[in-house]
């Protein structure tokens, strides 16, 4: 057994370091979600493909007609908005400005159909600063 | 309560108790997500803590293949064992969380696709260990798929960073409440203790079979 361990270590750094490797390149190639820049950049290619579409709300854009949700994601610039139309039921914290990650495709017409509307919730964490905000949590929470 | 383990993990569960207590009816409520967020409390102490008992099965594997001393292979049996249970509720917990807030269960974003790679992979090694006999053969394999099995550990860690994901980043220190920190501190020690309580305690169990099977 002892005359096999430097073998053995020097077989676990390479299966290490490709294993690191591999893990990294797949990072690179496996995309979560597209930015609406990252979506315009793609053009047509983009067309009738199923993919994740992230970004932020526009503020004022959102609007609600029966079942039909519209609204448009912004990229991390604020230049670039893709038009989106969705009748899935948004999430309670689904609001403008904040992130969201849509799944669908882009059609012909440059509207995102989506069937899957996903919140995307930032890493703060803050008591309420107003009595306003502190209403709007208690509302909320009740809903 | 004669052995050492019992205490910590008496300890653990005092704190575990406290840390709950405090981060459902004292911390404030936030902001955005509302009471919903309270899961923070024991979430995120058992995400840390799985990756730190994973690390530990690294260490014993690491240990077994420079001494093949039997305390290593304890230490990797015992903790994969506590590993997959804390795996497991993470992602139960995860669940809950993500559903009044993201709008689903699961989704397979970088974090979440990452976390699912090293449950199983560890529950893979968990199985190669039952059907290898001879105990030499198996704590040298195990160690060795345990060593492979860790590298995505710093990526499960960092992939939020690197990549898009649905999952939030990390979370700063300024970026969070004050009266948030003490109740998640408190819980992420005493997750901590419970953990090694149970890594200790899975050791002892795995000592008592080797040396059973090596008398043979």
């Amino acid at each position: 057994m002892k005359d096999k361990l430097p073998a053995i270590l020097v077989g676990l750094a390479v299966v290490g370091v490709l294993g690191w490797l591999a893990l990294g390149s797949v990072g690179d190639n496996l995309v979560y979600y597209w930015s609406p820049d990252q979506l315009e950049a793609a053009g047509t290619k983009a067309v009738g493909a199923n993919v994740r579409l992230g970004g932020l709300v526009k503020p004022g854009s959102i609007k609600v007609d029966g079942t039909v949700t519209t609204f448009e994601v912004l990229d991390g610039s604020g230049k670039i908005a893709v038009p989106v139309r969705t009748e899935a039921i948004p999430p309670q914290m689904f609001r403008e400005g904040i992130g969201v990650v849509v799944e669908g495709t882009l059609g012909d017409d440059g509207v995102f159909k989506s069937e899957r509307l996903m919140v995307k919730h930032d890493e703060n964490y803050k008591a309420p600063t107003s009595g306003a905000d502190a209403e709007a949590a208690i509302k909320a929470a009740k809903e | 309560m004669k052995r050492w383990e019992s205490w910590v993990g008496l300890l653990g569960l005092v704190l575990v108790l406290v840390g709950s207590y405090m981060g459902l009816f004292v911390a404030p409520r936030e902001r955005f997500m509302g009471d919903v967020q309270r899961i923070m409390y024991i979430h995120v102490p058992t995400a840390q803590v799985t990756l730190l008992i994973f690390t530990a099965t690294f260490v014993g594997a690491v240990g077994w293949l420079w001494k093949q001393a039997w305390k290593w292979d304890h230490l990797v049996e015992g903790s994969i064992h506590t590993g997959l249970l804390f795996g497991a509720l993470l992602a139960v917990q995860g669940a809950v969380w993500a559903k009044p807030t993201w709008g689903v269960w699961w989704t397979w974003d970088p974090r979440l696709t990452s976390v699912a790679v090293m449950v199983l992979s560890f529950l893979g090694i968990l199985a190669l260990r039952s059907f290898v006999d001879d105990p030499v053969k198996r704590a040298t394999w195990s160690a060795t798929a345990s060593v492979i099995a860790w590298v995505n550990i710093p990526f499960v860690y960092l992939c939020v960073r690197w990549m898009a994901s649905l999952h939030q980043t990390q979370t700063q220190s300024h970026q969070m409440d004050p009266a948030m920190k003490l109740p998640l501190n408190l819980s992420s020690i005493a997750v901590l203790l419970i953990a090694i309580h149970f890594v200790a305690v899975r050791w002892r169990i795995a000592a008592r079979q080797r040396a059973r099977e090596l008398a043979e």
